[in-house]
């Protein structure tokens, strides 16, 4: 689904070289989990795939079902599938919740040469979608994000997700600012929309998330790269003993 | 004070080319005492404090610059809304195009046909709202059209109307100067609503005194289209009463010189005025809001909403303030002024105002100036939305905050499609 090769990624403004050689695989039907301590380049690495501005690929490459992503504009990228859900949602004021929601899956099934969805059709998809979410009809009205708590913000990322219905899903911390009920609430967003077609991969400081959602591939990323793979297990060993035991193994 | 030797020379060379309108002897007296006005303040040159970032030479001058028609292929705005049209071409009221100026709850006259009148109502508020406007800022321009305008409409509103009353302009003629004075006088406890629309002509002078009684609602909702070369000058002045509302919106599209000024007095307690203003401008483009709200009563609310959408080297103006007199305590005054600028090459100038002689009051102001929030865009696209129409949809949503002032859903929902066209047609 997702195959990241080498991938060495500069910042634009200043002189420095946050991705050092990433290589990652996600299948389709599996969930990876990358793990790692602050500044080891994870938020980096989703907003070089979901295409941000900022970043300079020097070397490597990365594509979605054998096509480059990194050549394309952020809306080619979400047409082809992929979606990221963000760490911080943004705030738009004046932009309604269902008419950006609505606009985004008919601007990507327009991209894709797919019939628009009619405004009856998608208003029952996402009260369908929402209510399982325990996301009200005021929230679904309310301008984008505009006057959300953290926990709301984060379930309207993955009511965003389930309305779309994303090949690889890319999850951005998506665990920080929730508390417990909120946790699970999204987990079990995350987790309705876990499929055999599906790729999912879960960006995370913390090995609580991974409770909820359980990954099938764990990996460890410091200083830029992918330090250690390994199975569910690696998330009970950084839970317990931190990464600094897991940074010391490898130098 | 004289004036400097200059500008008395230009106010005396643009009076000598003019000869004051023929009407019955109260108007006449009027328009005497309003071209006495204009020499005794001068008429406006760029080296004014007032005229600082807009030059008015074009709008002084005897001859109307030519300004090329206006293709109207789409159809004009508010056809969809029941209205009772009153048309004028040039700055001339046309009779058969304009509905039979009849209404349950208020008269319409001409002006013209006012003026012939032995004695009229209108001689208390004729030039008398825009003579009180003078102080203590001058606005020769609106003085000078006060002793010339010869056509317009003279409004007395005695009830609740129950549709809005639609001043529509049309421009047939490339050099027409047209001037026009519209009259407007709310009794206690009456409601209007007036909307205006359409290219008036090569070059606009327009005045509309509005004088709102106690209890009574004025609604006034504009747009100024895409005759793209029109020059226009254009005031509202407005007393408003107690316990009434005053609520003034514009949209402006393109022009290569607009100036809209606005000058409310809040005369008695509990009054609500609001101001406000969308504008979207590309290319050759110049639009000046100047606005003057005097507190003069007290608990009185106030707002000035204005945004403006800038690209290709337009240029935006606001000068605002507000201005609260000692014995109006409780004033809650609000002005914002707001510009997106979507390149490099536009520019906004913001003079806002605040002067408060009262203790116990609550007035804030803010203006501010940036180009599309690039996280918001990024999420968008990152959602699949093409940028273009991103874009387009962050420049909405920054004029949501003017055109929310509107109060009527229908109306509103008029403006954002408007807008919305004119994003479309410059969608890259």
């Amino acid at each position: 689904m997702l195959e990241i090769k080498n991938l060495h990624v500069d910042l634009e403004e200043e002189e420095k070289t946050i991705l050092k050689g990433v290589d990652l695989t996600v299948e389709a039907g599996k969930v990876h989990a990358i793990m790692g301590p602050n500044g080891s380049g994870k938020s980096t690495l989703s907003y070089v795939l979901s295409g941000r501005d900022g970043y300079e690929v020097t070397e490597g490459s990365a594509t979605l079902e054998g096509e480059d992503i990194l050549e394309m504009e952020p809306e080619e990228r979400a047409a082809a599938g992929l979606f990221l859900a963000f760490q911080y949602p943004v705030e738009i004021p004046g932009v309604g919740n269902m008419t950006f929601m609505r606009t985004a899956l008919n601007a990507q099934r327009k991209a894709r040469g797919e019939e628009e969805m009619s405004a009856a059709d998608f208003l029952k998809l996402v009260r369908e979608k929402a209510a399982t979410l325990k996301m009200s009809n005021d929230m679904l009205k309310r301008p984008v994000n505009v006057g959300f708590s953290g926990g709301e913000k984060k379930r309207n990322e993955i009511l965003q997700m389930a309305v779309l219905e994303p090949k690889m899903c890319i999850l951005d911390e998506t665990d920080s600012g929730l508390d417990v009920d909120a946790m699970k609430l999204v987990s079990e967003g995350v987790n309705a929309l876990r499929d055999e077609g599906r790729g999912f991969l879960v960006i995370t400081h913390y090995q609580r998330l991974l409770d909820h959602i359980k990954p099938d591939v764990v990996h460890i990323m410091a200083d830029g790269k992918i330090i250690k793979t390994g199975g569910p297990e690696l998330a009970l060993e950084v839970e317990k003993n931190g990464y600094t035991d897991l940074l010391g193994e490898v130098a | 004070m004289a004036l400097p030797q200059a500008k008395q020379d230009a106010t005396e060379a643009r009076l000598s080319a003019v000869t004051l309108p023929q009407g019955a002897g109260w108007l006449m007296q009027l328009r005497e005492a309003a071209i006495a006005r204009v020499r005794e303040m001068g008429l406006p040159t760029a080296r004014d404090e007032y005229w600082k970032f807009t030059k008015p030479d074009t709008l002084v001058q005897a001859d109307a610059p030519e300004a090329a028609l206006f293709d109207e292929g789409e159809a004009p705005i508010f056809d969809r809304i029941d209205r009772l049209k009153v048309v004028f071409v040039d700055g001339v009221f046309d009779a058969e195009a304009s509905d039979d100026l009849s209404l349950e709850g208020l008269s319409i006259e001409r002006l013209s046909d006012v003026a012939q009148a032995d004695i009229h109502w209108a001689k208390e508020l004729y030039g008398s709202l825009e003579e009180r406007g003078q102080d203590p800022v001058h606005r020769p321009l609106a003085a000078l059209n006060t002793a010339l305008a010869e056509d317009g409409v003279v409004i007395h509103v005695t009830g609740k109307v129950s549709k809005p009353v639609n001043l529509i302009y049309h421009h047939k003629s490339t050099s027409s100067d047209a001037i026009l004075h519209h009259v407007i006088k709310l009794d206690a406890g009456a409601d209007l609503t007036v909307l205006e629309n359409g290219p008036a002509a090569a070059r606009f002078n327009k005045v509309m005194e509005v004088d709102v009684a106690d209890g009574a609602a004025f609604h006034h909702v504009r747009t100024q289209g895409r005759d793209h070369e029109r020059r226009a000058a254009t005031h509202i002045f407005a007393r408003v009463g107690k316990e009434s509302a005053f609520k003034t919106f514009t949209l402006t599209a393109n022009g290569v010189l607009t100036r809209n000024e606005c000058v409310v007095e809040m005369v008695g307690d509990n009054g609500v005025a609001h101001v406000a203003g969308a504008c979207v401008g590309d290319g050759d483009f110049h639009h000046d809001d100047t606005v003057f709200v005097t507190h003069d009563a007290q608990n009185c609310e106030s707002r000035q909403v204005f945004k403006k959408v800038l690209r290709n080297g337009a240029k935006g103006i606001f000068q605002g303030k507000i201005l609260v007199k000692p014995d109006a305590q409780k004033t809650d005054g609000y002005q914002i002024s707001q510009s997106l600028l979507l390149d490099g090459d536009s520019e906004f100038n913001a003079k806002p105002e605040l002067e408060i002689y009262a203790d116990d009051v609550a007035c804030s102001h803010g203006s501010t100036s940036g180009a599309i929030d690039e996280d918001a865009l990024y999420y968008l696209r990152a959602r699949g939305v093409p940028k273009a129409i991103a874009t387009d949809m962050l420049t909405l949503s920054f004029l949501a905050e003017a055109v929310e002032e509107i109060e009527n859903e229908g109306l509103r929902d008029e403006i954002t499609e408007r807008l919305e066209g004119w994003l479309e047609r410059r969608r890259g």
